[in-house]
């Protein structure tokens, strides 16, 4: 077993160091942190806009780079909630309170070298716990028939529901919505169309890209351009960053921190549904409560800034957990890693793991590389990120437009993809006005025909009845954690802390 | 009576309009049985528990909520931002790559609330030289670059 792993890692390390996917892992690296560093563009978006960059690589280059991408914006994110007091996307919003605080008291730079140390730390971790976890968990997975499947999935789309800001309900009927949305296109049973409008650049279905594009990049563009008013007057901090490296006393009282910041962020990323943001507010929830003074929390505590950085980037490594073993992905960013991966013509699931060793493999190794590039990466580059901050925003959303537009046109060559887009983006603006959370859509949508046809299946060979969901003991499993989910979301306390969670979040 | 929650209200409304759309659409397809599922069946049953939920949030929104308001819808750019997207859209097919994305730019760039020639035109350029430079040099896309080729 453990020579296993090793000879696993073997494996994956001679794949991952050979130059063309250094390479590629070092541009995803980078792209991620640039654009985690701009503010008002996400993960989401980041990945849907550069898929097109990846067309004519190979699977295993491909997703490295888009993983890289994915885990370079919580590092890029993170340096510009310290300097600046601007959470580059919404995982970093705690870093802000305690990093920024630091900042101002001229200790940028041990908050920078502690938040890359504690990222470090969890990335390894979560490396070594994809590596630990991913066989066996796969092992499981490859046993599942149609039920369980379908019944695993029901608990992620209600996991994502518990776990999202606002309101359950409203989060509930987005992902209904989402699976509805999956509908679109050739019904593959029984060859019908459906939901196409009788327009035939829909028979194949909608492009994930053109969702993820409308939703985050399109009405994220809307929103900003209604809100802000030019970001020239930023106020960003001119100071020489000096003294890098955290003192011995600032590594004690960070430690504890960043142990417990990686467990917080192991457990919710392994989580369907759970993510780098919320790992990152309980983990900082957490530290708070257990500090001696807490009211040094927001006047510039370290371990309010390592234990949200830890948590952030161990539930990033960990959502691969999940996403690679099951082929169910937990979060709108992991639903298109395995869509990019459909797009190679690889089929998401257990087997991946015997089918394509080269593929698990080598992208776990370029993962943990990919942590230590961006530690060293990262704190050299300070200054650029600064200076690309200075960048207005009138110049910066046509530049994301373009790319967008070209994006979303490369997939399939079809003008269509570009109207559905602005269709989806002027529906994702109604959204944000409307207060309806589109991450779980994605989700959904992604789910929708795998769901469709699980449940088709399960009722086939259960000639129709639907106890069979309960009588076989995973699925039931499933279920009965399904149902627990939504019992908690009904008992009064609980719902209390969750509404005062996300009060708080939504009041940073 | 008074709506509590502008919000959720018409978020309830919105979806119970999807669903009754969903299940209207979904009539043209055979449903089939359960344990022979039709075409019709999983996005019926999708569209009546939106419909349901939907008027649920609806409703709860007449009686509890702080006053959530909507605020206003940017107009214009919406409209500048689709009316860019529709001309590329159109136009990398006949007009060619670098004129779409020219009217693509100069159109999203006029969205803002600062619209200085000089300067949008100096980005413009920018943006059209690192677009063909990556993506028709670089990756090779095989769109025309302008409409006589």
């Amino acid at each position: 077993m453990e020579s296993d792993i090793i000879s696993n890692l073997a494996l994956g390390f001679s794949t991952a160091v050979s130059p063309i996917n250094l390479f590629y892992c070092f541009i995803g690296v980078l792209v991620g942190t640039l654009i985690g560093v701009l503010p008002g563009i996400g993960p989401v978006a980041a990945v849907a806009m550069l898929l097109p960059l990846t067309f004519n690589l190979d699977a295993v280059g491909a997703i490295i780079m888009l993983s890289g991408i994915y885990y370079g914006t919580q590092y890029g994110g993170s340096t510009t909630a310290i300097l600046v007091n601007l959470p580059g996307e919404s995982a970093s919003v705690v870093t802000c309170m305690d990093g920024y605080a630091m900042a101002r008291i001229g200790r940028a730079g041990p908050a920078l070298a502690i938040a890359a140390i504690g990222s470090f730390f969890a990335g390894t971790v979560g490396t070594i716990l994809v590596a630990l976890l991913g066989p066996p968990l796969a092992e499981i997975a490859l046993k599942f028939g149609a039920p369980e499947y379908f019944s695993l999935m029901v608990m992620a789309l209600i996991a994502a529901a518990v776990l999202a800001h606002g309101s359950m309900l409203k989060t509930i009927c987005m992902i209904v919505l989402g699976l509805l949305v999956g509908i679109v296109g050739t019904d593959v049973n029984s060859g019908m169309s459906r939901f196409t409008f009788g327009a035939s650049g829909l028979a194949d279905g909608l492009s994930f890209v053109v969702i993820a594009m409308g939703l985050f990049g399109f009405a994220e563009i809307l929103c900003n351009l209604q809100d802000k008013a030019d970001t020239a007057s930023r106020d960003i901090l001119n100071q020489k960053i000096t003294g890098l490296m955290p003192t011995v006393v600032d590594m004690k009282a960070a430690f504890g921190a960043i142990c417990r910041g990686t467990a917080i962020g192991a457990f919710f990323g392994t989580l369907p549904g759970g993510g780098p943001t919320i790992s990152a507010f309980s983990a900082y929830a957490v530290e708070k409560k257990l500090a001696k003074d807490p009211s040094r929390f927001g006047k510039g505590a370290i371990e309010g800034v390592a234990a949200p950085e830890s948590a952030n980037n161990a539930a990033v490594q960990c959502a691969f957990i999940t996403t690679l073993t099951l082929g169910i992905p937990h979060g709108a960013t992991m639903a298109l890693l395995l869509g990019a991966l459909t797009i190679q013509g690889i089929a998401p699931g257990p087997q991946v793991m015997t089918q394509r060793p080269d593929l698990f493999w080598g992208l776990i190794a370029s993962m943990w590389i990919g942590n230590a590039m961006l530690v060293i990466l990262n704190l050299p580059l300070v200054g650029l990120w600064i200076k690309l901050l200075k960048v207005p925003y009138r110049f910066l959303y046509p530049a994301i437009m373009v790319f967008m537009a070209i994006g979303v046109y490369s997939v399939n060559n079809l003008d269509l993809d570009i109207y559905m887009t602005i269709f989806f983006g002027i529906l994702g603006y109604i959204f944000i006005k409307l207060k309806c959370e589109p991450a779980p859509l994605i989700l959904a949508f992604v789910l929708g025909p795998l769901m469709e046809e699980n449940l088709r299946r399960a009722l086939l060979i259960s000639r129709g009845d639907p106890t069979v969901f309960i009588t076989r003991p995973i699925s039931a499993a499933f279920l009965i954690a399904t149902a627990l989910l939504l019992a908690f979301m009904i008992v009064p306390s609980f719902r209390k802390k969750r509404e005062e969670a996300v009060a708080d979040s939504e009041a940073l | 009576m008074k709506i509590k929650n502008q919000e959720d209200f018409w978020a309830g409304l919105m979806f119970v309009g999807f669903g009754a759309l969903a299940i209207w659409l979904s009539t043209d397809y055979p449903m089939g049985t359960a344990s022979r599922m039709g075409p019709g069946y999983f996005p019926t049953y999708l569209g009546a528990i939106m419909l349901v939920l939907g008027a649920i949030v609806a409703m709860m929104s007449l009686k509890s909520g702080n006053g959530e308001k909507i605020t206003p819808f940017a107009w214009k750019p919406m409209i500048m931002l689709s009316l860019g997207f529709l001309l590329f859209g159109w136009g990398v097919d006949h007009i060619g790559f670098i004129p779409a994305l020219f009217g693509l730019s100069v159109i999203t760039a006029a969205a803002g609330q600062k619209f200085n020639v000089v300067e949008v035109l100096l980005m413009t350029v920018v943006l059209i030289a690192g677009a063909v430079g990556i993506f028709i040099y670089g990756i090779e896309l095989p769109f025309p670059l302008f409409w006589w080729r």
